[in-house]
């Protein structure tokens, strides 16, 4: 019993034939799309690099742009193959061709859904990242006279002003971190040395936060020392005020950046895995309406294609039983066996059909 | 004697019918850019309304705008004639529109010019609109609590983040207006009492400025306050020290920026100019074919095209008296004629339709 029978006459198969070779062909831009969207989301996660941790790999953008290209060839291979079935004699080449394609095909398409569904769950590790990331980058804001350092403090800066954020999980992060050099700090001063030494590690701590934190929203001038502090300020209360400081740590932000494009980025796959899908079914429905074609002299006769020869259960059990086979065998001899049997299964169903 | 004479003969009207249908098409969306770069300079000056003055601005905008939507409508007329051209029964209907169609033309084209020039002489009218609006934008800063300045220091704020500057003409233009709000000023401290009252004016006023002056690339934590005092800060001269804050202000970098636009913009204006001047020419060279052929009665045979009648100096004299002669006629009928309108046209149409009969004869 053959899955989804489908009986075509030769207007249909051409039909189809054509069809699928258009698909084939958006199935290649589709496949440029998801490689130029990996290409972005590299060039994205690269431009941020300095405050994610370096075990960050580029694991999504390489498979989106790895899956972008074998797309690309996949089908325009398929094409090719789909503009040639239409003549016989040039169908004859492909012919044995199509069965290990539509299998490797099948595996790409797996391969495709696995990225799409990588997308929406990169969130945890991204997050791991960005937090050990931060944190790192944060340490170093003082560090302006240190080679390979230097930019970092602009580029938090830059970061906390670009995403309106302050510190790692909020800006009391800032308060554990001495983010002051000691290059500009009087060490003669009383008020220095007290603060100094009132720290177990002997670093200057403050409350306070980079200017970068200030947000220009706030109807009063930025409060960035003695943040805690109510009676430093006049009419100043920190548990109320909202507007003074950016309230989102930058881990959240570059967060939700990165997962609502990855989550976009996702959707916008599947949507390609669907699209790929119905044109394997095509092109395996094509596939075996040729083959089943009782006479070749006659192509204009009428003939059944199928997606699987037998029922879901029995393709199955048979895959099983050929990957036994190859378990028990040595690879050669397991793979000459399995060919001989796909032969043997072969033949009955095409006498049948005829 | 004619200027430029060139000879035509049918294939080569008919070409230069279909050439120029073409271009007028190209000088149709020509006018479309003209039209949507006046609206982009537009759009950009009013982002920017809060720290501009009112003035005369938008008159660049607009007449950018007014320019592409003209030259939009008599390139699309042009395009019709010339496809018409090539039929001389067709021609015989804009036979009449012709010559006032390529003198409006001539005249349009240099409102195109006029208008490539006022993005260049703008620059004049636009710092001292930035400089005004600026001054008043700084001055509101502090006016977080009163309606219609309440997102005023935002602006500010974000302008200057955006443009890295500070101040009107630098960072010092913060120290001369009271940029804290009374609100957020302890009245009974005794420092902020000594402030006021060593003011004149009773300002509180502060060598510091808003955190937007900070420059992210300075290696050291930004310095608000006491800016001018190297005593109040370690290891610091506020005189050598030039990453600490912007040391542009944002007039100039405003200046800067709407200057940059508008050059480009006048380029692009300057090139359809002499793109629609060469259209122009061409319809010209049409227009005096078509003519000489009708006046010959022989739609196949050659005939000459030219850009003037008479040497340059008779047609500036020939337009000059022209001038003078409308001049005279409106005189005589503003007297005269007071009470009916009517008059003043009929008199102006009566000298034109003198002059073109007059012409004609002489062209042939």
């Amino acid at each position: 019993m053959a899955l989804l029978k489908v009986k075509f006459n030769q207007k249909k198969r051409v039909k189809l034939a054509q069809g699928l070779w258009l698909m084939n062909w958006f199935s290649v831009f589709a496949g440029i799309i998801v490689f130029s969207m990996g290409l972005f989301l590299k060039i994205e996660l690269r431009k941020r690099s300095e405050v994610m941790d370096n075990s960050e790999s580029h694991f999504v953008p390489n498979s989106l742009i790895l899956m972008g290209i074998l797309s690309c060839a996949f089908n325009g291979f398929a094409g090719k193959i789909c503009y040639d079935s239409l003549d016989p004699a040039k169908f004859a080449k492909w012919k044995p061709l199509l069965k290990p394609y539509l299998a490797l095909c099948f595996f790409f398409n797996i391969l495709l859904f696995f990225v799409a569904l990588i997308c929406f769950l990169m969130r945890g590790s991204l997050e791991s990242t960005l937090a050990q990331g931060l944190k790192n980058s944060m340490k170093f804001y003082r560090d302006t006279d240190t080679p390979g350092r230097c930019f970092m403090k602009k580029t938090i800066d830059m970061l906390q002003i670009e995403f309106k954020c302050c510190g790692n999980n909020g800006f009391k992060d800032w308060f554990e971190i001495q983010w002051i050099s000691n290059r500009y700090l009087d060490f003669s001063s009383k008020e220095v040395k007290d603060r100094i030494k009132s720290n177990v590690d002997g670093r200057y701590l403050v409350d306070g936060v980079p200017f970068s934190c200030c947000n220009p929203s706030s109807p009063r001038p930025c409060i960035q020392y003695q943040v805690t502090n109510n009676s430093a300020h006049y009419s100043y209360d920190y548990q109320t005020e909202e507007l003074n400081l950016w309230g989102r740590g930058c881990r959240e932000a570059l967060l939700h950046y990165y997962s609502s494009m990855m989550s976009s980025m996702g959707a916008v796959v599947l949507l390609v895995w669907l699209f790929e899908m119905s044109v394997m079914v095509g092109l395996r429905l094509l596939h075996t309406s040729l083959e089943s074609i009782a006479n070749p002299e006659d192509p204009e006769c009428e003939s059944e294609g199928w997606i699987l020869e037998n029922s879901l259960k029995d393709t199955l059990k048979s895959a099983l039983e050929s990957l036994k086979k190859i378990g028990k065998f040595n690879q050669v001899e397991a793979g000459a066996e399995g060919a001989e049997g796909e032969e043997a299964g072969k033949t009955p169903a095409i006498t049948t059909v005829s | 004697m004619t200027v430029l004479k060139v000879k035509f003969t049918k294939t080569k009207r008919d070409k230069l019918a279909q050439i120029l249908w073409i271009l007028n098409w190209v000088s149709v969306v020509s006018g479309i850019i003209l039209f949507s770069l006046g609206l982009f300079l537009k759009i950009e000056i009013k982002k920017r309304n809060e720290v501009m003055a009112k003035g005369d601005i938008n008159s660049v905008p607009n007449m950018l705008i007014s320019v592409g939507v003209i030259a939009c409508v008599v390139n699309f007329l042009g395009g019709k004639i010339c496809y018409d051209c090539s039929d001389a029964n067709k021609f015989s209907r804009w036979k009449l529109i012709m010559l006032p169609y390529i003198i409006c033309t001539f005249c349009f084209t240099f409102c195109i010019l006029l208008g490539a020039l006022m993005c260049y002489t703008m620059r004049n009218e636009l710092e001292e609109s930035l400089y005004l609006g600026l001054r008043d934008a700084i001055k509101f800063y502090k006016d977080t609590d009163i309606p219609g300045r309440c997102f005023l220091k935002k602006t500010v704020d974000m302008l200057q983040i955006g443009f890295q500057c500070c101040g009107n003409n630098g960072f010092r233009d913060w120290f001369e207006v009271q940029w804290v709000s009374a609100r957020y000023l302890n009245m009974a401290s005794k420092e902020v009492m000594d402030r006021f009252k060593s003011n004149v004016d009773g300002k509180f006023l502060v060598d510091g400025v808003p955190f937007s002056c900070c420059n992210p690339s300075s290696p050291r934590p930004c310095i608000q306050y006491h800016l001018t005092n190297n005593s109040a800060h370690y290891n610091y001269d506020f005189l050598t020290e030039e990453l600490n804050i912007w040391v542009k202000g944002c007039r100039e970098a405003l200046l800067e920026y709407y200057t940059a636009i508008m050059r480009s913009i006048g380029i692009a204006a300057l090139l359809i100019w002499l793109f629609e001047l060469s259209v122009l020419i061409g319809v010209r060279y049409l227009q005096t074919a078509m003519k000489n052929v009708l006046l010959q009665g022989d739609l196949q045979g050659e005939s000459d095209g030219w850009l003037l009648e008479n040497s340059f100096v008779e047609t500036a004299k020939y337009n000059i008296n022209i001038i003078k002669n409308l001049g005279k006629a409106n005189q005589i009928s503003t007297v005269s004629g007071m009470n009916d309108p009517n008059i003043n046209v009929q008199n102006t149409n009566c000298g034109k339709s003198n002059v073109t009969a007059k012409s004609i004869p002489a062209a042939s």
